[in-house]
């Protein structure tokens, strides 16, 4: 301690200068050590987010011809992770089986005639809206195509809705 | 010999002061809780260490290396089963600590960082608790991941990032299993011990545990007195850790099943008091707006001047334990009422067009006036002191929680549907 103010009383301009330098320049590396990792972490885990989102080769799937499916009924497809409602006036929705609320599987209970969330406890009617909360919207849907009387889905993308309207029905 | 335990000694005097107030030793104070979680730890710590040995932490091969751990090594199961037992009974008593430590005024001055670091470890130890839980890579892993990682997705801004950043993509898989693999043994483990460090240092530069005011307060050696008083509780605590170990194994359900959400769902139990209130409340309150709230005014209530009790007594005194019985029991009532009134009456409704007004802000505001009305109905017209009024309403926190918890394991049926505990067979 002693001999540090002895140095310094010994060149009383340049030190103080020169220990301000190098406390910018400390201040400046750790600055930038952190922005390095920083860096360094996000990337890390961006290249994971990225990779793992699955590339759908085939976004098209065929549910079956459309006499497959009776008026008023719902039929899981099992290979586009969904379920196909035909509705009383014949019109076509698929219906993501994932809960809008926190995401668990839907299961159709034919005897109720209604989507119940085994988790929460949500319900929904054929049409993928809600008739029990806590579920905040109607299921989410995909758009639909028939195409020389076969029922084609899209499910690159499942579409959010805040409520049910007659143009998301795909009609014969 | 002599040297060899007098170092011992000197070890123990490390983590200890040389004496301790007399008053502080007595049994019914503490209940031991504080010692009884680091045992806990002790033993997740050891037989973690074994399981990290045998499990493998990739979707294909998970829940085959449970298998394998369960039924072909040697005491796996049981190492399997003091795991769980710890863990759980870690949760158990970390919450009795902190309930221990609002009932004896131990969040005062010189103890508020303290208080802040006590609520951090708890945070951790549900932290790890719950990424445990999803290693098996069961049905219950699965699905309780499924339905954590989605209620991220609630928070506003910075939700869907949150979400994408747990799950290591936009769905669950393989990252997902990575994340949470190095969250359990790496990254929690480590802040844990660093916390629970300060935690202990803490407590005995504020003087040891909390006692009451007294004119000559008597002190008792160390060694032996409070080391063998641990000594006994702790080993006490590990023989009924490895008894339940041997009666009752850990859960395993099937393989994960992208496909089916077993019914009921049911998050672990420590959680079901929450996800109670996700059955009623509209996801963004209670995913994010509640516990907001509730963290807030857990990290502020040690800041408030007078809101702790005069420490080292229960309850603070004689009519505070009367307030604290009165409170349990009002709380316990109200808790059935309120989910009993939602179930019968206000969810047969059709559903109400703005679920984010009527099962969010409505009942949040009603809350918030009951409270106020509350504590100025305890301090200007019963007389009661700041620190009895906010001892009551932590106590009732704490109460209407355990209240939901238990009818989250008990009463909750198929489709989530209110049942009696022995129709559904859970007992």
């Amino acid at each position: 301690m002693k001999e540090n103010s002895s140095t310094e009383t010994a060149t009383p301009t340049s030190a103080p200068t020169r220990r301000r330098f190098l406390n910018w320049a400390w201040a400046f590396f750790g600055l930038a050590a952190v922005t390095e990792l920083g860096w360094l972490g996000v990337s890390f885990l961006n290249f994971r987010k990225d990779r793992s989102t699955p590339a759908r080769a085939k976004s098209i799937i065929t549910a079956g011809p459309v006499d497959m499916f009776e008026p008023a009924t719902v039929t899981a497809i099992p290979q586009g992770q969904l379920y196909l409602a035909r509705l009383e006036d014949g019109g076509f929705l698929a219906l993501s089986r994932t809960c809008t609320h926190l995401g668990c599987s839907l299961r159709w209970d034919e005897e109720q005639g209604k989507f119940i969330c085994p988790c929460h406890g949500s319900s929904y009617n054929a049409a993928g809206e809600v008739l029990t909360a806590p579920a905040p919207r109607p299921l989410d849907c995909y758009p639909v195509r028939i195409e020389n009387g076969i029922v084609k889905v899209d499910i690159a993308a499942p579409q959010k809705r805040q409520c049910f309207e007659p143009g998301q029905v795909t009609r014969v | 010999m002599r040297s060899s335990r007098r170092s011992i000694t000197d070890l123990i005097l490390h983590l200890h002061p040389r004496s301790v107030s007399f008053s502080t030793l007595r049994f019914t104070l503490s209940w031991g809780l504080g010692g009884m979680a680091v045992t806990l730890t002790g033993l997740l710590f050891l037989t973690g260490i074994l399981l990290l040995l045998v499990y493998q932490p990739s979707t294909d091969s998970a829940y085959s290396s449970v298998l394998t751990l369960t039924r072909e090594v040697p005491f796996g199961l049981w190492v399997r089963n003091i795991h769980y037992w710890s863990a759980n009974l870690l949760v158990a008593v970390a919450l009795l600590h902190l309930l221990r430590v609002i009932l004896t005024g131990a969040f005062g001055p010189g103890r508020r960082l303290n208080w802040i670091i006590g609520l951090a470890l708890l945070v951790l130890l549900l932290a790890a608790n719950f990424t445990g839980y999803l290693l098996p890579w069961d049905q219950l892993a699965y699905w309780a991941v499924t339905i954590c990682t989605s209620m991220l997705g609630y928070i506003p801004l910075c939700g869907e990032w949150l979400q994408a950043l747990f799950r290591g993509g936009s769905e669950i898989g393989p990252s997902t299993l990575a994340n949470f693999f190095v969250l359990h043994v790496a990254f929690i483990p480590g802040s844990l011990f660093i916390l629970m460090l300060w935690h202990f240092w803490l407590v005995r530069r504020a003087g040891g545990l909390v006692q009451a005011e007294q004119g000559r307060a008597e002190r008792s050696p160390t060694v032996p007195d409070l080391v063998m008083r641990e000594a006994a509780v702790g080993l006490t605590l590990v023989a009924l850790v490895l008894l339940l170990a041997m009666v009752w194994n850990a859960p395993l359900q099937e393989q994960a099943n992208p496909g089916m959400s077993p019914n009921p769902t049911k998050a672990p139990w420590y959680f079901q008091g929450f996800q109670e209130l996700l059955l009623h409340i509209h996801p963004v309150y209670a995913v994010f707006v509640w516990p907001l709230l509730g963290g807030v005014i857990l990290l502020a209530i040690p800041f408030w001047r007078g809101s702790s009790l005069p420490s080292g007594v229960w309850f603070g005194s004689e009519r505070g334990r009367v307030a604290a019985i009165w409170t349990a029991v009002a709380g316990i009532a109200a808790t059935f009422g309120v989910i009993l009134l939602d179930t019968l009456v206000l969810s047969s409704d059709a559903v109400a067009a703005n679920t984010l007004i009527t099962r969010g802000l409505a009942p949040t505001a009603v809350l918030i006036v009951l409270a106020v009305a509350l504590y100025a109905l305890m301090v200007r017209k019963l007389r009661y002191t700041r620190a009895e009024a906010v001892m009551a309403g932590l106590l009732l926190a704490v109460v209407v929680l355990s209240m939901c918890t238990v009818v989250g394991v008990w009463f909750r049926g198929q489709g989530m549907h209110l049942v009696m505990p022995w129709a559904q067979g859970a007992m």
